[in-house]
């Protein structure tokens, strides 16, 4: 899968749904509920079931990033998987806001 | 994809007019299957460029928005080179665009009206590399330019600048800003995406947004220099402040601190934002929050209280330099491309802004114009914005522009035209120059004028004075 900014993907097992914000160094596999995420066209397989281990959930409008690769994501619709680069669990990162220029 | 989350989680809040969010989706769905290969909008405010604006995005189609104030000319010249498609226009423009080729026109009640029953709603393509909007640059030089922003620069720059359903349910955005104005666009996609309710003031005048400031509660709003200093003297002649406004952005020009020190006396409560950018940045790139604006307005230090007149400092999405003067800067909301021209990015992702500048030891940006408007007095590199800047402190002096005029012992020599409050003379205003500022710099002219040339998003015409002054 190519992450580039801007590109959308959504879970093969939930609802989650995400955009990548920033983009990763190297050709890492973006998961969510511990399976690669599919294109955000394609049509989700069925029989699909979230992995309890990645069951953290999603939530719309939250940002989730590792450092180490530099990949940012924000999830566009929220779901019962939580999303992951190669296995390891993305952080949820905080929010600064900036005050608003326009 | 903005809408579309937005719409998802607060479908019922009101978006724009008495639009919901869902409603606008509903619309902009059904928009979208009207449109043919480009949306192109000669229109006034309305909640139909919202519409117009996410129809497009829906459709997978380049949304291009013109000014309807061009002459009948200039304005058929645009329109040819963006059709072929769909033009949404004010009633007025309808016979102003006979006959052009592969263009179908539709005024903006009967869009309206056609979008107003809606449509099940659309899934957004996501291509991020579509063009989203191709918005052609003011041509304050030569023949307009046509910038291709594409959807990855905007989401750059929304989802780099703006929390996500961050606004208030109360908070009310009051937009001024023509929409083929970057600003104008940013206004409603950052306006949507943080969950901001949109009030549009159809043409701007200082009484009307006023008026319609205090009467809708507006909480935040953007606006340009000019509008700005209008503002001031209609907010203090008619005696009473502006209560709700937490948050007030300028930017699109040069604004003088003299102006914005009245504002924040005359508007205590009010956060100032001064936000710079280009059409070609997808808008802001730098901004001066408002701490930076009291703090400077508070401080004893020359060096932070000239900080009043920078734009601030880069946003933390954003990498900029100053090479030889001209303000360079790399981001993914950075398009830097022209229809028929192509990227003028290098392709380490650098974009030479044309904007001269600085940077002080704390990181601040000083703007110093562009940098074809720089004179070179003999060998000596003048920025007009300086003079100018010395020019407004002068009690008497209402407004003041520079620019360059040939001269045979010095190639160029600044020469000023100023709008006077008191009678002053030219001596005495050349005087006030030398003494604040070198001898070169005191204009060898100063004109009078009543008042002086804007274009209407509060751009300072110099070509216009640059033919006045014989250069």
């Amino acid at each position: 899968m190519e992450l580039k900014a801007g590109s959308r993907w959504r879970s093969a097992v939930c609802d989650t749904e995400v955009v990548v914000v920033r983009a990763p160094s190297g050709s890492p596999s973006l998961e969510c509920g511990g399976q690669p995420m599919i294109a955000h066209d394609a049509e989700r397989p069925e029989g699909g079931t979230v992995d309890p281990a990645h069951a953290g959930g999603s939530q719309m409008g939250k940002r989730f990033a590792d450092p180490e690769s530099g990949i940012e994501v924000l999830a566009t619709k929220g779901g019962a998987g939580s999303l992951a680069l190669d296995g390891q669990p993305l952080a949820l990162k905080d929010a600064k806001p900036l005050p608003s220029s326009d | 994809m903005l809408l579309e989350m937005v719409a998802d989680s607060i479908g019922d809040r009101v978006a724009v007019g008495s639009l919901t969010y869902a409603e606008l989706f509903e619309r902009a769905s059904a928009g979208s299957k009207l449109v043919g290969d480009r949306l192109i909008a000669v229109d006034i405010n309305s909640e139909a460029v919202p519409i117009g604006l996410f129809s497009a995005a829906l459709a997978g189609i380049p949304y291009v928005p013109v000014n309807y104030r061009l002459s009948d000319e200039q304005l058929r010249a645009i329109v040819e080179r963006a059709a072929p498609g769909t033009a949404v226009v004010d009633p007025d423009v309808v016979g102003r665009l006979d006959d052009i080729e592969g263009l179908h026109v539709i005024d903006r009640p009967s869009f309206l009206n056609t979008v107003s029953a809606g449509s099940e709603r659309s899934d957004a393509p996501s291509d991020p590399d579509a063009i989203a909007v191709l918005l052609f640059t003011s041509g304050t030089t030569g023949t307009p330019k046509a910038a291709v922003l594409r959807h990855s620069h905007l989401t750059s720059y929304v989802l780099g600048t703006v929390e996500f359903l961050g606004a208030d349910p109360e908070d009310a955005a009051l937009v001024s800003v023509p929409p083929y104005h970057i600003a104008g666009l940013a206004a409603v996609l950052s306006s949507v995406y943080s969950g901001r309710r949109i009030v549009y003031l159809p043409q701007f005048s200082p009484e009307e947004w006023v008026e319609v400031a205090r009467r809708e509660a507006i909480t935040h709003a953007m606006v340009v220099p000019t509008m700005l200093g209008r503002i001031l003297e209609h907010v203090e002649a008619s005696g009473s402040g502006l209560p709700a406004l937490r948050h007030l952005s300028y930017g699109g020009g040069r604004m003088p601190v003299s102006v914005i020190e009245r504002a924040l006396t005359l508007l205590p409560n009010t956060g100032f934002v001064n936000a710079y950018g280009l059409t070609e940045t997808s808008s802001t790139i730098a901004i001066l929050t408002p701490d930076d604006h009291r703090a400077a307005l508070a401080s004893d230090d020359p060096a932070v209280r000239a900080r009043l007149g920078s734009v601030g400092q880069p946003l933390p999405t954003i990498e900029l330099e100053i090479r030889e003067g001209e303000i360079w800067v790399r981001g993914e909301q950075v398009s830097g491309e022209y229809l028929g021209i192509g990227a003028t990015v290098r392709d380490d992702g650098w974009f030479p802004t044309n904007d001269g500048g600085r940077i002080d030891g704390g990181g601040y940006l000083f703007v110093e114009g562009r940098l074809d408007d720089v004179i070179v007095r003999g060998a000596e590199n003048l920025s007009p914005g300086e003079i100018e800047d010395a020019l407004v402190e002068h009690p008497g002096v209402t407004e003041a522009a520079v620019v360059g005029a040939s001269d045979d012992e010095w190639g160029e020599v600044p020469v000023a035209f100023v709008v006077r409050r008191d009678d002053i003379t030219e001596l005495e205003l050349q005087s006030w120059v030398r003494v604040r500022l070198r001898s070169s710099r005191v204009p060898a002219r100063i004109t009078f004028l009543d008042e002086l040339p804007y274009s209407e998003t509060g751009k300072l015409l110099r070509r216009v004075l640059r033919t006045t002054s014989g250069s």
